[in-house]
């Protein structure tokens, strides 16, 4: 949570500072998202594949257990396509590429601002915030009528850190090694299903 | 062309990382640039989209597409999660497995 709101209030101090022009021309070439793009992504890959517990994951799978990562692609993408068709001014892949944050919302809004626009970017930050607070707040109840796997579901790529406390609170202790392994599997596949969605489709 | 650049380092970090598994030290640094990292982005996605009249005129239009778009990702997650929990754990604890 805290996190969040400092990653926020940077891009606040930009949206403002940009509106009221303080800013100097260079820091509005694109190059330079790209690059620093490139040099995060390269960062993520290495924290991923030096993380102990990437591996111990890998060990622990199973049918049972891919099948919860899987239930949350198909559960996101399914519903933001459906809501697409509800709201007049957004395509139906842009919609599914806004899901497929899966609440990793830093990644996900630079990635999706580099390939789609900015305006989607921003849509992409804003939802995937809203789907790490939301699953913040709503665990015991999601939980209680969605079954154990829902803050799982809930959480997505989060589940692995920001919201796994909470997860584990209110779904029990066994419930985490599976909230882990969902987490990591959803934040490696960010990157590969929003080129997919975006770009190949 | 971005996206593939960014897949392919990606994926070369995940292949690197494997040597850093015993250096703390090294990981915590690299844990640190990707704060950083993801600062400056922001920051300066919010100096893209603060110079963009377009999108600064229909803020609370993308405010309300993405309120929709996360309710829709969310039921569309724990409503396939209550299938699959009734379905295939619901009958043994995971760690029995």
């Amino acid at each position: 949570m805290k996190g969040s709101l400092i990653i926020l209030s940077f891009f606040a101090v930009g949206l403002i500072g940009g509106i009221y022009n303080v800013f100097p021309q260079w820091l509005l070439n694109d190059n330079l998202t790209t690059y620093a793009l490139f040099v995060l992504m390269f960062l993520v890959g290495i924290s991923i594949g030096s993380d102990k517990a990437a591996f111990y994951v890998l060990r622990k799978m199973n049918f049972k257990i891919v099948l919860v990562p899987l239930t949350v692609i198909v559960g996101s993408l399914l519903g933001t396509a459906l809501i697409s068709l509800l709201l007049s001014d957004i395509k139906v892949k842009e919609a599914m590429a806004v899901g497929a944050g899966f609440g990793y919302y830093s990644l996900s809004s630079i990635f999706i601002s580099e390939i789609s626009g900015k305006e989607l970017g921003v849509v992409a930050l804003l939802s995937n915030i809203f789907r790490e607070i939301l699953t913040l707040l709503a665990v015991p109840l999601l939980v209680k009528y969605f079954g154990k796997l829902a803050g799982i579901a809930s959480g997505g790529a989060t589940a692995m850190d920001t919201t796994l406390p909470v997860i584990v609170k209110f779904t029990g202790k066994e419930y985490g090694i599976i909230a882990i392994f969902s987490g990591i599997v959803l934040t490696i596949l960010v990157p590969i299903l929003l080129t997919l969605i975006l770009e190949v489709f | 062309m971005t996206s593939y650049i960014v897949i392919a380092l990606f994926t070369l970090g995940i292949g690197l990382g494997w040597f850093f598994r015993k250096k703390d030290q090294a990981r915590k640094k690299v844990d640190s640039g990707i704060t950083w990292a993801v600062y400056l982005l922001l920051f300066l996605l919010g100096i893209s989209v603060g110079t963009n009249e377009e999108i600064i005129n229909s803020f609370s239009r993308i405010g309300y597409k993405a309120f929709w778009l996360t309710l829709g990702a969310v039921l569309g997650s724990v409503l396939l999660a209550k299938v699959v929990y009734q379905l295939y754990f619901k009958s043994d604890k995971p760690e029995e497995q």
